[in-house]
């Protein structure tokens, strides 16, 4: 039978709610339900003032019945007016009903407001706390500008009663969150942190969850919160279990506040003071040891509470990152876990581990549990689990566990959550390419990924291995040979089409040697799956054959017949049409050499940031960082994969005008470009690489200006006006730069033309272009003598890693005279970040 | 839970119970609440009792016929909410006597009140199963 209190009975509600329970159908319920409703709406109307207990039980009727899922349009004044009883049973439901059906009728809040007001005033400790429930529950900006200072004044002051502080801390909580700009903070801050040191373990659980919340946005104000926490915390951990009487949980002393201290604790960096860092350590050995203690209860409740602690313990230690011993105590105690028979504790340990992988204190300790994770990984019957399995072997991955991790994915790939399997497709992407010291296995590795996971292989994942196969010369004959018999399969997914079209595209020619690949037999096996591929991909193998017939001039006859075909060249896919069409006139008109050019290999992919990882860190959101950032562990990796590229920005020059005109020393070895992303340990793969210096190839950047034409040799523009102060230096040795070379320079801030310099012999002029992010500069050098330079041989020396071109010494000697030489098109281009280091 | 929201729902999917600490428009709500039954529905003990939901953490257990929902913040400390649970439900059965399904219908709004006493802005605000029933129970005096 239900409880029905002896208080306030409201049987007519308890026979409504048997009534709607009793109702057969839905017909039969909306029946009722109206029924009732008009009842209320009479009642409400009519000409006799409700007593309080009438419209308690009418008020909570209508609550009931919009509980139910029915809207209800009236009822808030009524509701609003039983704020105004004296009778708790009557406000309560007033403030419930307001609570859960708010509304934005502003005469209705102007009503509420006042009868918060009033009950905040009364002194009656339990209608302030219904009034401040009310405000924390509603959190309106309304009721945030009423009360917003008038709750911290309740919280910290002296006669508030214990249950007031709680609810008044927890209230202002919400009006933060809500509008923080209503709660400034102020002198009560402080007593807000010394209610750390309340007797009334209650007003600590809910100032502590405050003081977490205001310090995030508010560090310096909370500050001192950090020893009343740690004071606190230890107090609890090593209390006995008769002390905290009614806030010990199955045994274990005030679990939900130690785990708030502790969150509180992970919002500041350690303890700076030692003796307040010496207790902090010894509590959170306390608790690690515990943990190793028989437990006092079979409950799986205490060993919850217990645990909730120890993680939160961990966490704490994880995000210090400072105490080596504390970092491997927890590791070894989470690997205790891995093993443990209740499912919870298992996935949490591998959660936490995860973390601590990153760690370079513990992420040696961690790897030594990579067995029990990979048998998480195949027998954890929780797909959840499975999931945090994988997520710590990705996180653990290192040069010395690559290749088995990589392996044991791709088996989980296998039969892995369709949900799951682009993470982990790109994951593997991602360690394949990192660790790979053989690139035949990181090409067998993507090529397994699509053929386990071929539709969650995404364009990222397969544009990347093109772009390394492409810059690396010693795997293109690999990769060709192992595309071609990944394509023999019987049904092999599009995505092996795509990449085996480009590449044979590329690279057939490296297995055309051999009958069983010749250049016929790769032709048939692409055009075999062509009819079954979309249209992208068969755009994709036209351009493939195309390139089959600069490549094999023997498939010459069978490719146009291909391509002549009507299904071709009147395609309703417009660019498959067109890519038919001039393909065919293609490979009719152009010469050979002609065809040989335009069908050349593909150059070598500059440097860019992997787009892979920024696809991950996409899909996880920003938890995804720590697992992801390996900048502090491995630091082998730099060695073998070569070191972060330097920054333009960061190479500084004294004199750079001295440098252009080559009065320095000889320039410094070529470096290769600077990528943009220089932290990115990806792009480190190709540093060390003798393929991968793209130099100033084409890129569609560049394209404009390889358009340019060097002006014709008697543009007088090399002689401009102005010319600079003749200096006296001759240009026969390699001197210091010249004392002029910053006023030179300085008159380029604003003009792009100009002498540079210039004294009896020489005059260097400067034509200089912009355009977005690339410039070029032409240097001209004019022979003012009355004789011919002899082995004239300009340096132009640039710091760090700009690119240089040595000029070549000209064929025939510099005529003399007054006329300018013959400019030489030497124009330097380079991205104008590295342009401003000439400054 | 922080920004999140805690709900009692059957198996059937009748919500007996809903508390929101975060803005959502009713219809919302109800999605929100159907989604967490169909994947709360199918998991059974060899299940951990944590389960990724959208871009929160639901956490949850079955007493009899009912689910207690916690929706929280990912970062939030599972086995601690798991116990807040089940301490909120230990303090119904006492100021119910042996709670059932049908207490939580019939006083539906006092089931409110127990929740305002232990949880409060999406926090907990009492743990002491001693002095929150000591509050009901004066409560429970009064007119």
């Amino acid at each position: 039978m239900p409880a029905v209190s002896k208080g306030d009975g409201m049987r007519g509600l308890a026979v409504f709610i048997s009534d709607i329970r009793n109702c057969k159908s839905k017909e039969a319920e909306i029946k009722r339900i109206n029924k009732e409703l008009a009842n209320i709406r009479s009642k409400f109307k009519g000409d006799k003032a409700l007593d309080g207990y009438s419209k308690k039980k009418y008020v909570c009727k209508l609550l009931f019945i919009f509980l139910l899922g029915h809207d209800i349009d009236f009822g808030h004044m009524e509701a609003v007016n039983l704020l105004s009883s004296n009778k708790y049973t009557e406000k309560q439901i007033g403030y419930l009903f307001i609570s859960v059906l708010v509304n934005s009728n502003s005469e209705l809040i102007r009503l509420i407001n006042n009868a918060i007001k009033n009950d905040l005033a009364s002194r009656n400790p339990t209608f302030m706390c219904l009034a401040l429930h009310c405000i924390a529950n509603v959190g309106s900006r309304e009721m945030g500008e009423a009360f917003a200072a008038d709750i911290p004044r309740i919280l910290v002051a002296g006669d508030s009663m214990d249950s007031v502080k709680q609810s008044a801390a927890l209230c202002l909580l919400r009006l933060y969150k809500a509008s923080p700009d209503l709660v400034p903070m102020g002198e009560w801050t402080a007593r807000v942190v010394h209610l750390l040191n309340d007797q009334h373990m209650g007003v600590v659980t809910a100032a502590v969850s405050l003081i977490t919340c205001l310090c995030k946005k508010n560090p310096d104000d909370f500050k001192t919160c950090v020893s009343l926490a740690v004071s606190r915390l230890s107090r609890i951990v090593s209390s006995a279990s008769t002390d905290l009487q009614d806030y010990t949980y199955y045994f274990v002393p005030a679990p939900w506040l130690s785990v708030k201290l502790l969150r509180l604790l992970q919002c500041y960096p350690p303890p700076e003071d030692a003796a307040v860092k010496g207790r902090l350590v010894e509590c959170l050995e306390t608790v690690l040891n515990k943990a190793q203690e028989p437990p006092k209860s079979k409950k799986v409740q205490h060993s919850n509470a217990k645990n909730a602690i120890l993680f939160e313990t961990i966490s704490l230690i994880i995000h210090y990152d400072s105490e080596p011993n504390l970092l491997v105590r927890a590791c070894n105690q989470l690997g205790q876990f891995l093993q443990h028979r209740e499912t919870n504790l298992r996935y949490l340990a591998l959660e936490s581990m995860c973390t601590l992988a990153s760690s370079e204190f513990s992420h040696e300790a961690v790897k030594t549990h990579i067995d029990t994770v990979i048998n998480a990984l195949k027998t954890e019957r929780d797909v959840s689990v499975r999931q945090r399995a994988a997520d710590l072997l990705y996180a653990m991955c290192d040069r010395s566990n690559a290749k088995q991790i990589v392996s044991e994915m791709l088996r989980y790939l296998e039969t892995a959550d369709y949900a799951i399997r682009e993470e982990i497709v790109l994951k593997v992407a991602i360690l394949a390419e990192k660790y790979a010291v053989d690139y035949s296995w990181y090409v067998d590795t993507i090529l397994n990924l699509i053929r386990i996971a071929g539709d969650y292989v995404s364009e990222e994942v397969w544009y990347r291995v093109l772009q390394i196969v492409t810059n690396r010369d010693d795997v293109q004959g690999y990769a060709a040979k192992t595309v071609f018999e990944a394509l023999q399969a019987p049904a092999c997914h599009e995505n092996m089409v795509k990449v085996g079209g480009y590449i044979l595209g590329e690279f057939g020619n490296l297995i055309a040697g051999d009958p069983r690949s010749s250049p016929p037999v790769q032709f048939s096996l692409l055009h075999s799956k062509f009819h079954l591929c979309s249209v992208a991909t068969r755009a994709l193998l036209l351009s493939t054959y195309i390139k089959f017939i600069n490549l094999f001039p023997e498939t010459k006859a069978t490719i146009q017949g291909v391509l002549r075909a009507g299904s071709q060249l009147r395609n309703a896919d417009v660019e498959l049409q067109q890519r038919a069409v001039e393909y065919l006139t293609l490979s009719s008109v152009a010469s050979t050499d002609v065809l040989a050019t335009v069908l050349e290999e593909m150059p070598p992919f500059p440097e860019r940031e992997s787009s892979i990882l920024a696809k991950l860190k996409r899909k996880k959101g920003p938890g995804a960082g720590s697992a992801l950032d390996d900048s502090r562990r491995d630091p082998s990796s730099h060695d073998i994969n070569g070191g972060v590229e330097p920054t333009p920005s960061t190479v500084s020059t004294p004199s750079p005008s001295a440098d252009l005109l080559g009065l320095r020393a000889a320039p410094p070895p070529a470096a290769p470009p600077a990528p943009s992303g220089a932290g990115n340990l990806l792009v480190d793969v190709f540093s060390d690489s003798p393929a991968a210096q793209p130099g100033l190839g084409p890129s569609p950047e560049e394209a404009f200006l390889s358009e340019l034409e060097p002006p014709a040799p008697e543009s007088p523009m090399a002689l401009l006006a102005d010319p600079a102060p003749a200096a006296d230096a001759g240009p026969e040795d390699i001197g210091p730069p010249i004392p002029e070379a910053d006023e030179l320079l300085n008159k380029f801030v604003c003009r792009n033309n100009g002498v540079l310099f210039e004294n009896q012999l020489l005059q260097i002029g400067v034509k200089s272009e912009f355009r977005q992010n690339l410039g070029r500069m032409y240097l001209f050098y004019g022979n003012k003598t009355s004789v011919q330079f002899q082995n004239f041989s300009p340096t132009v020396v640039h710091p760090g890693d700009l690119q240089t071109h040595i000029l070549s010494a000209w064929p025939s000697p510099a005529p003399p005279g007054s006329t300018p030489m013959i400019p030489v098109p030497r124009p330097v281009t380079w991205p104008l970040r590295a342009l401003h280091s000439l400054r | 839970m922080g920004d999140g929201w805690a709900h009692v729902q059957n198996r059937a999917g009748k919500t007996r119970l809903a508390k929101w600490y975060m803005q959502f428009d009713d219809d919302e709500k109800q999605k929100l609440i159907e989604e967490v039954h169909a994947v709360v529905t199918v998991r059974d003990a060899k299940h951990t009792n944590f389960v990724e939901f959208r871009n929160f953490k639901i956490i949850y257990r079955r007493y009899a016929g009912l689910y207690f929902c916690i929706c929280v913040d990912v970062n939030d400390n599972n086995l601690a909410y798991l116990e807040a649970i089940h301490n909120f439900v230990e303090v119904l059965n006492e100021y119910f006597h042996n709670v059932c399904e049908l207490d939580l219908v019939f006083n539906f709004y006092k089931v409110y009140t127990v929740v305002d006493e232990m949880f409060l802005a999406g926090e907990i605000r009492e743990t002491s199963q001693t002095k929150v029933l000591k509050q009901l129970l004066m409560l429970q005096s009064l007119e």
